[in-house]
């Protein structure tokens, strides 16, 4: 690891200063220390985040709003979680392990970098890495990588489930920079790598998560996250996806469909959720939107199974959300 | 880079030691305070062999480092006995055949008394999910089940 010097800071004001002045926040520390320790990552200034008040998970009347520094257990087993928004318990759960959940702050389960796994051998090419050397994952091992939202310089899909089920629930985030506070939707944190697969997110220097609010109503109740991954837990997604469901007397009147572990970012899939306005929950309905989901796919050369594992998986987590009560 | 002072209540003792700021809780028990109980496996976060309890929570130990942790309470394998009197699940795993070599053991006690504690050993499928971060290459998982229950049911 390199060297870096270290504060603690206890007020938003003293984490932005520390931030402006090029520090690096650190929350949990379970991706940022993971990846100095390989020296891919080399913050010369860390701040640690972690005594500021942003721990609060709270409704406000149908809506969720979590503080960037909960952690993810706590989330996932907090009473208002379970009552407004069980898709992200669920979705939470499904992703790393408990003692990882423990220590995982919301705001970094967002902000983690890509597990393609030249992203983090430093002998290898790789442009998100360091810039215009090169993809060793396009003409190499590329069954885990995306099949959606690629381009020709980077391919790696967003391992977060979390943000699967958020971008699902059209949460939105709030966050502190220099120039003040401002929100907009966790869908638009997320860059494609077109060019410039370097840049990852679309925060600007020094802007600190404060906190994700989701907002509630009928879609909320009969939604699923269905992960589906080459073991039964503690393993990231091939193909997730997280799934919501309005219907009444019969009828679809509201759809939500996000995908993970097949694009460069978390994957909403409007026209599918379009397909399904109107028509009863049967699987023939599920299938010919799961159909319109994959559309434009283009798989890679190791990852042509994911085109039908997405539809497969799209259609089933249907399925159970619309056999919720 | 300058070392830091660093105070942890390790096991019900107050410890302080200077380290750098790149030292690992991990690496702050075992080379510092020579608390080798606690092990290294992957060093990465995926095999759960370094699991301490932070203020009575389990994290991994490998990804976190030392000065995060100034002022907390760690319990680390070493201080789950009371004297000569094992801890209940470090008896059920003796009772249950639950480790082969032994290396992921201190970190599947350590996890398992976290995960009764949250009360998340109702059932071996319950286990199995709660206790996923703790991987043992000897695949002494039927044993570590058994002595999870075990214990379990007892407390
Ligand atoms: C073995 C292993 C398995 C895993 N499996 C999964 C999985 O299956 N599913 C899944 O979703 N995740 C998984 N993860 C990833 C894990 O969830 C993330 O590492 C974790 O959520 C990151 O949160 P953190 O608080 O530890 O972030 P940190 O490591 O502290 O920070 C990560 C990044 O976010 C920045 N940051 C943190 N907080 C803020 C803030 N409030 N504002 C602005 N920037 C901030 C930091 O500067 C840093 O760049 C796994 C990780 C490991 C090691
Ligand atoms: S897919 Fe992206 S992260 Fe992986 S090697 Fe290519 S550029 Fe690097
Ligand atoms: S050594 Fe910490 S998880 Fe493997
Ligand atoms: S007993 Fe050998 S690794 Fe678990």
């Amino acid at each position: 690891m390199f060297p870096f010097s270290f504060d603690k800071v206890s007020t938003e004001d003293e984490a932005l200063r520390a931030a402006a002045a090029g520090g690096r926040f650190l929350a949990g520390g379970t991706t940022l220390i993971d990846l100095m320790r390989e020296e891919i990552e080399q913050p010369r200034h860390l701040v640690d985040i972690n005594a500021l008040p942003l721990a609060e998970i709270r409704a406000e009347g149908s809506d969720l709003l979590i503080g960037a520094l909960a952690r993810m257990a706590d989330v996932a087993g907090h009473p208002e979680t379970l009552r407004l928004h069980p898709l992200i318990a669920e979705s939470l759960l499904e992703g790393a392990s408990p003692q990882l959940r423990n220590a995982a702050s919301i705001g970094g389960n967002l902000l983690q970098r890509v597990r393609c796994p030249y992203f983090r051998m430093r002998d290898a090419a790789c442009n998100k890495r360091m810039p215009g050397s090169g993809c060793s994952a396009i003409g190499g091992l590329n069954a885990g990588h995306a099949i959606m939202g690629t381009s020709e310089h980077c391919v790696a899909t967003h391992p977060s489930d979390l943000a699967v089920a958020l971008v699902a629930l059209d949460a939105t985030l709030r966050v502190r920079g220099p120039e003040g506070e401002r929100g907009f939707p966790v869908e638009d944190l997320f860059r494609l790598p077109g060019e410039t697969p370097h840049l990852e997110h679309t925060l600007m220097p020094g802007e600190l998560i404060v906190e994700v609010w989701v907002p509630g109503g009928p879609p909320a109740r009969k939604a699923r996250y269905l992960k589906v991954r080459d073991r039964a837990s503690y393993e990231f997604a091939l193909v997730s996806t997280a799934v919501a469901l309005d219907i009444q007397d019969g009828r679809i009147l509201g759809a939500r469909i996000a995908a993970g572990g097949v694009g460069t970012r978390p994957w909403r899939m409007r026209a599918s959720e379009a397909a399904l306005i109107g028509k009863a929950p049967v699987r023939e309905a599920f299938s010919a939107a799961a159909e319109l989901a994959v559309r434009g796919a283009r798989p890679l050369s190791g990852n042509h199974y994911k085109v039908d594992l997405l539809r497969r998986t799209i259609v089933r987590a249907l399925e159970m959300a619309g056999e919720m009560t | 880079m300058s070392a830091r002072g660093v105070t942890i209540t390790v096991n019900g003792e107050a410890r302080s030691i200077a380290c750098d700021p790149r030292t690992s809780l991990l690496d702050a028990l075992r080379e510092h305070l020579h608390l080798t109980g606690t092990k290294k496996g992957c060093n990465q976060g995926a095999c759960g062999a370094c699991t301490v309890l932070v203020d009575g929570r389990r994290i991994n130990a490998c990804l976190t480092l030392a000065v995060m942790h100034h002022g907390a309470e760690v319990t680390t394998i070493e201080g789950l006995a009371t004297g000569d009197a094992l801890h209940p699940l470090q008896a059920a795993f003796i009772d249950c055949d639950g480790l082969q070599c032994g290396f992921c053991t201190p970190g599947q006690i350590v996890s398992g008394v976290a995960c009764i504690n949250e009360g998340h050993a109702s059932s071996a499928a319950e286990i199995q999910a709660w206790m996923s971060g703790n991987i043992c290459r000897c695949g002494a998982y039927l044993g570590i089940i058994a002595a999870i229950s075990q214990a379990a049911g007892r407390s």
